[in-house]
């Protein structure tokens, strides 16, 4: 284990906070577009500078050692309630990397995806992003879970705000709302599970529960409850089944914000949670199997529905479902390491393929692969970067993805799942399939775009040059670690065979389907058709959900409203009309004629008097 | 003669007035019997500041007075300018109070 040191993290937190800051809080900035964007880029750059100056000088450390730097925050008579600082141990600082570089890059090539935004809304753009990145690397550096829930709420909010930075267009607005009420369902269960936590430990920090978990003595009352709900904030967040149907719409986004959520912020920050707090899960077996058998189906689910998927966008969203069931499972299989594994190599690649797809579709001024072809001949670089990212999603050797995948899924053999870890091979298999499909239907096969197009921009070119080299060199890392005998995993002899026979095969199958037009695609439908049928449809999830909310909570405000309308309402009108009523009758009284009370007086007075004579 | 002699006139005098004030339809013989009833009470202070050799009564008495009569000021004064604005001082008629 190696230890950071605690001024970088800040530092590094405190570079795209300080950028937000500049262009929220400077109108002239904002509206100027251009500038605003090259001060958050800049930032960023720094933040990466320090990130990487943090990697290099973090020092060796012995295992029991507090790798947090806490200040004491939410003062109470009985010592502070709850502390803020910064945890940089081994995993923070990798995701640290990989948030600031895939953050920077993501911005690098915004710079000439939105060149045609207008400039105020560039500025809103890149205030976002800073927002954005400052709050994905507070959820990181947080040593409390309650400094997670802060900062997991801000990359919520980001996301919204960025999903839906179209908001003119009435699908960005609902896909934006969509991703935030289904995340915040989820993190309902969150909010009460680290409530429950803390009243049980009386701390949120992870230390002081990690050292009770580990020694036994966390005296927390039902913990599977309390983890399940903790679990439920990464079902959102992570886009588990059956709260994975945000995931897809949010492609509503700009294809950089969609590869930023995808790859290196929200989507992750669900995995990074369960595999940050595995001390705690690891108590309870139950919870875990529960995670892994929901990463595995999720897996499954989303890989059958990228196969039938036809916008390129799309495909990859599901893809990255898909790939987020994987981590889960590996979470779920008690291996936290090959789940933030594969969440690291996972967040290049996918950084790339979404990128790649920005260019594919400024090529062919459509989402729809079907109406896509030929573009390697007349992109080399770019479809070879594209390939290789497909390459290292299916989990082909020597790319970084089939390191990573090998290493979940011997974990899952490891913790004995045979059902999950099967489901795992189908979708390997079926991954394989649908990105080489994508694959052959965009960048092989005869070119549908007929008229000349200017090659993408520099900035975008470059940066998909960039992720490309880091794939093949965490690939060429992942070898020589091998070769040098450090493998970290280590699988039966026979899984990397298998693994890389079903990926060979989808990939084979993809190409015989759909680049060499052996077996027709519509045969192939006909011979799976309940689950086409079904994939077609996205498994009527998202009808359900909807059926739900008409039902149930449409209902249920119905019956309530009902009930405020003419119970509580009614109440209160026979209320106010016997009020008026019976000052209507009172009012007689009043005469106006002054002998009248006086006759009132005298007549109070004798009964006074009679009273006093009877008592 | 006796205390109760005295009591007895001053209960003659302030039933007098408190009858003249509920049945007189005239505002200035309401006036007229709330005066009354005052005395009453002013004969009242005095056959007690005399049965007990107290000066207190007699006092109280010339406070009254001096109260009585800026009531009774105040009270034509109202009953003139309502004479003015409604051309009349029949109690019966002054009801703009009614609810």
């Amino acid at each position: 284990m190696r230890l950071g040191s605690p001024e970088l993290a800040l530092v590094v937190l405190g570079l795209p906070f300080a950028s937000f800051l500049a262009i929220g809080l400077l109108r002239p900035l904002r509206r100027a577009g251009r500038p605003a964007a090259a001060v958050s880029i800049v930032a960023m750059a720094g933040a990466l500078a320090v990130a990487v100056t943090m990697w290099w000088e973090a020092i060796p450390a012995a295992p029991g050692l507090n790798p947090s730097a806490v200040w004491s925050w939410l003062p109470a008579d009985g010592g502070p309630m709850a502390s803020v600082g910064v945890w940089v141990d081994d995993m923070a600082m990798q995701m640290c990397l990989l948030v600031t570089l895939i953050s920077l890059l993501v911005q690098i090539y915004s710079w000439s995806y939105l060149a045609d935004e207008p400039r105020a809304s560039l500025g809103r753009y890149y205030a976002y992003q800073s927002l954005f990145a400052f709050s994905m690397l507070g959820l990181v550096l947080a040593p409390g879970f309650l400094q997670m829930f802060v900062f997991w709420e801000l990359v919520g909010l980001c996301s919204y705000l960025l999903i839906g930075y179209w908001y003119e267009r009435p699908s960005a607005a609902r896909a934006a709302v969509k991703a935030f009420w289904i995340t915040k369902l989820g993190d309902l269960g969150f909010t009460a599970g680290i409530v429950m936590l803390w009243a049980g430990a009386g701390t949120f920090d992870f230390w002081p529960l990690f050292q009770a978990a580990e020694s036994g003595t966390l005296a927390v009352p039902a913990l599977g409850v309390v983890m399940f709900l903790v679990y439920l904030g990464a079902v959102g967040k992570s886009a588990q089944f059956p709260l994975h149907i945000w995931l897809p719409d949010a492609m509503e986004g700009p294809t950089p914000v969609s590869a930023l959520i995808h790859a290196a912020t929200m989507v992750t920050a669900g995995v990074y949670m369960v595999a940050r707090a595995h001390p705690l899960f690891a108590l309870t077996p139950s919870v875990l199997e529960l995670i892994a058998w929901n990463g595995a189906f999720t897996a499954l689910l989303a890989a059958t529905m990228a196969c039938v998927e036809r916008d390129i966008k799309r495909v990859l969203a599901y893809s990255t479902v898909s790939q987020l069931g994987y981590m889960m499972a590996a979470n779920g299989a008690g291996a936290p390491d090959a789940a933030f594994g594969h969440l690291t190599t996972h967040g290049v690649f996918k950084a790339l393929l979404f990128l790649g797809a920005g260019i594919v579709i400024h090529h062919f001024h459509t989402n729809d692969v079907f109406r896509m072809g030929g573009l390697f001949v007349q992109r080399p670089w770019v479809g070879g970067a594209f390939v290789v990212a497909t390459l290292a999603l299916a989990g082909v050797p020597p790319l970084p993805g089939f390191f990573s995948k090998e290493a979940v899924l011997a974990a899952v053999v490891e913790a004995h799942l045979s059902v999950p870890f099967v489901m795992l091979l189908v979708t390997s298999f079926l991954t394989a399939f649908y990105m080489f499909r994508v694959v052959f239907l965009a960048f092989f096969g005869h070119d549908q775009a007929h008229h000349e197009h200017a090659p993408p921009p520099l900035a975008m070119d470059t940066v998909c040059r960039v992720l490309a080299f880091i794939t093949l060199a965490l690939g060429g890392r992942a070898l020589y670690a091998l070769y040098v005998g450090h493998h970290a995993e280590e699988g039966p002899g026979w899984l990397s065979w298998i693994s890389v026979t079903l990926a060979g095969a989808g990939i084979v199958l993809a190409w015989a389907v759909y680049q060499a037009r052996a077996i027709d695609p519509a045969r192939l439908a006909a011979a799976l058709a309940p689950i086409d049928f079904l994939a077609r449809r996205r498994y009527f999830l998202d009808a359900i959900f909807t059926g739900v909310y008409r039902i149930v909570l449409l209902g249920f405000s119905r019956v309530v409203g009902w009930v405020d309308r003419y119970v509580v309402d009614g109440l209160l009108n026979a209320l106010s009309a016997g009020a008026l009523r019976a000052g209507d009758l009172l009012r007689r009284i009043q005469t106006g004629h002054a002998q009248d009370y006086v006759y009132g007086v005298a007549l109070g007075v004798l009964l006074l008097l009679v009273w006093a004579q009877l008592r | 003669m006796p205390l109760s002699a005295y009591l007895m006139l001053a209960a003659l005098v302030f039933a007098i007035g408190f009858f003249g004030v509920l049945t007189r339809r005239n505002a200035v013989g309401i006036l007229l019997g709330i005066e009354l009833m005052l005395n009453a009470v002013n004969i009242n202070l005095v056959a007690f500041s005399r049965f007990r050799g107290d000066v207190a009564g007699l006092i109280f008495t010339l406070f009254t007075i001096a109260i009585t009569v800026a009531e009774v000021a105040v009270g034509l004064a109202i009953v003139i300018v309502i004479f003015r604005v409604r051309r009349t001082v029949e109690a019966d008629h002054l009801d703009l109070l009614r609810g």
